[in-house]
């Protein structure tokens, strides 16, 4: 098929009706309305069906029913609603449910702003909501790459039933570029759920729960929930590492989303005017993180330079890839400042002189 | 080789639209090209703007601080995009709306009555087509001929606009092709 030019929200809607998702709840918040708002209209074409929820509270919590009976489903927020939803959340992860969810992130904290921003990692890679559970992020840096990822999350998310977040900055959901459309998957072929709760006709009831009054068995449960997150963190790390050439690199800049595309600038800019070698590493799972391969690539540098529209949260992921044996920097900017590629090219000389 | 262009003015005057025209015939040419919009609180109330980056090679940052050319269609917009181009970089200046020049040299001005040119061809709404027309003019990036294709295409759905997007779009095309400013 031929290449469309597509809004990353739109896009991430198409791809998860793509990916065989028929069910939506949600609630508007800049900058993602336009996916529930894409859904809402494209929805009634292909049997699907979209409902605008009071809160956020109230669609995490749908999300939890649709997992439940064996359905694919979506919800896409930005920051402040993400927040809401984590209760729902890891209550959907204590019951190994497949639920796949998506925050455009705003800048924070609070009300915050509605321009781009990456001040939620943490949030999303150390622990949403309460309790022993991991949600596996995966960030993507183009439009194209967003609907990769979200095509496929379904699949993960039911693989390993686990909630899965995709995680991109304001830039990813408004950007539009042009993006080859996966094919639409035949919803006749999509794996068997045998434990949703779908009626219990002609066999025992499946009963979805996460309250557990026996100790003993909230310990087994948690268990539970670390040796799948075991297998993720062996399976599951993803990552690019751009122009770093086997020899020594003077900088070796770590980003990830849109950030990386503008470091990738960056570097060629300094590369360019100043001979100098940096090479660019961009985390695609943000959880599981790319431990081994950052600090593979670390080796070859003298100095690391962490960007991001934070104060710095990843750089604290980049810490323990390196385990101090290298020199690592910061440069952020955050409330929706985005680093231009001058900015990190700036950072970049005063670094290497 | 990458071009950047910003469009900007105030909402309504259909920045967006021709960023997107641009974009797609960008597209139809086999070009990478990514198209990013101002959703700020600039939009909420003052001006709006986007920037199409069009590249032989995958674009890096769809963020722009430096770009190569501004298509400017208010006074705001004129005063704050003009200091950020590059060294020979294309400013195109609705005159109608904007009476002051920028006081760069080493830029490339032209300046077009975008919306009256558009209200004496029967729709002073396509002045943003007029625009448009006029950089395609100085620097086709894109060829005139694609881009009437991606009117064509966009319009699909409300075809009386067709003929005079159509003919805003090639009026400021060969005025400024011609080097006539028409001021």
């Amino acid at each position: 098929m031929a290449k469309v030019l597509m809004k990353g929200c739109e896009a991430i809607g198409e791809a998860a009706i793509r990916a065989g998702c028929r069910n939506f709840f949600g609630y508007p918040i800049t900058p993602q309305t336009e996916v529930p708002e894409y859904l809402a209209k494209r929805f009634p074409e292909v049997d699907g069906s979209y409902v605008q929820a009071e809160s956020e509270v109230a669609a995490i919590n749908m999300l939890y029913g649709g997992a439940g009976v064996g359905k694919r489903v979506l919800t896409t927020s930005s920051s402040p609603g993400i927040s809401l939803m984590a209760e729902g959340v890891s209550y959907i992860a204590a019951c190994h449910l497949p639920i796949v969810f998506v925050n455009i992130v705003r800048a924070g904290p609070g009300l915050g702003g509605i321009l781009p921003a990456q001040s939620d990692y943490l949030q999303a890679t150390k622990g949403h909501g309460h309790g022993d559970y991991k949600l596996l992020v995966l960030a993507p840096a183009s439009v194209q790459e967003a609907v990769d990822l979200i095509y496929e999350a379904f699949d993960l998310a039911d693989h390993y039933l686990t909630p899965v977040m995709v995680m991109g900055d304001g830039m990813i959901g408004q950007m539009m570029e042009p993006v080859d459309l996966p094919d639409m998957r035949d919803l006749s072929d999509l794996v068997e759920k045998p434990w949703a709760a779908t009626g219990a006709c002609g066999r025992g009831p499946n009963i979805i729960n996460s309250l557990y009054l026996k100790e003993d068995m909230c310990n087994a449960n948690s268990w539970k929930l670390k040796e799948k997150a075991d297998e993720i963190e062996r399976k599951e790390q993803r990552s690019e590492a751009y122009a770093c050439p086997g020899d020594v690199l003077d900088v070796l800049v770590v980003a990830y989303g849109t950030m990386a595309r503008i470091c990738k600038t960056a570097a060629d800019e300094v590369k360019k005017k100043d001979k100098k070698k940096v090479g660019v590493f961009r985390p695609i799972s943000l959880w599981p993180y790319p431990y081994e391969a950052l600090a593979a690539e670390a080796k070859k540098a003298k100095k690391i330079l962490v960007v991001e529209m934070s104060t710095g949260q990843m750089v604290e992921d980049v810490k323990l890839a390196v385990l101090g044996k290298k020199p690592i920097e910061f440069y952020g900017l955050t409330g929706g400042m985005v680093p231009s590629p001058d900015n990190v090219a700036h950072k970049l000389r005063s670094m290497i002189k | 080789m990458q071009t950047e262009v910003i469009m900007s003015g105030f909402g309504g005057q259909g920045l967006m639209m021709i960023g997107k025209l641009l974009a797609s015939a960008a597209l139809e040419e086999g070009k990478n090209v990514t198209w990013l919009p101002s959703y700020g609180p600039e939009m909420r109330g003052g001006t709006a703007n986007c920037t199409v980056v069009i590249g032989d090679k995958p674009v890096g940052s769809p963020l722009i601080t430096s770009p190569w050319a501004a298509i400017v269609m208010n006074q705001p917009s004129l005063e704050k995009f003009a200091p950020m181009l590059r060294k020979d970089g294309i400013l195109v200046v609705n005159s109608t709306m904007i009476p002051i020049n920028s006081d760069r040299t080493d830029i490339r001005c032209f300046r077009i009555r975008a919306d009256d040119l558009a209200s004496e061809m029967g729709n002073r709404r396509s002045a943003n087509l007029v625009m448009l027309g006029a950089y395609i003019g100085l620097e086709e990036i894109v060829s005139h001929k694609t881009l009437i294709t991606a009117i064509e295409h966009a319009f699909a759905e409300k075809k009386k606009f067709i003929d005079v997007n159509r003919k805003t779009f090639t009026k400021g095309y060969e005025l400024a092709k011609a080097g006539k400013s028409d001021d």
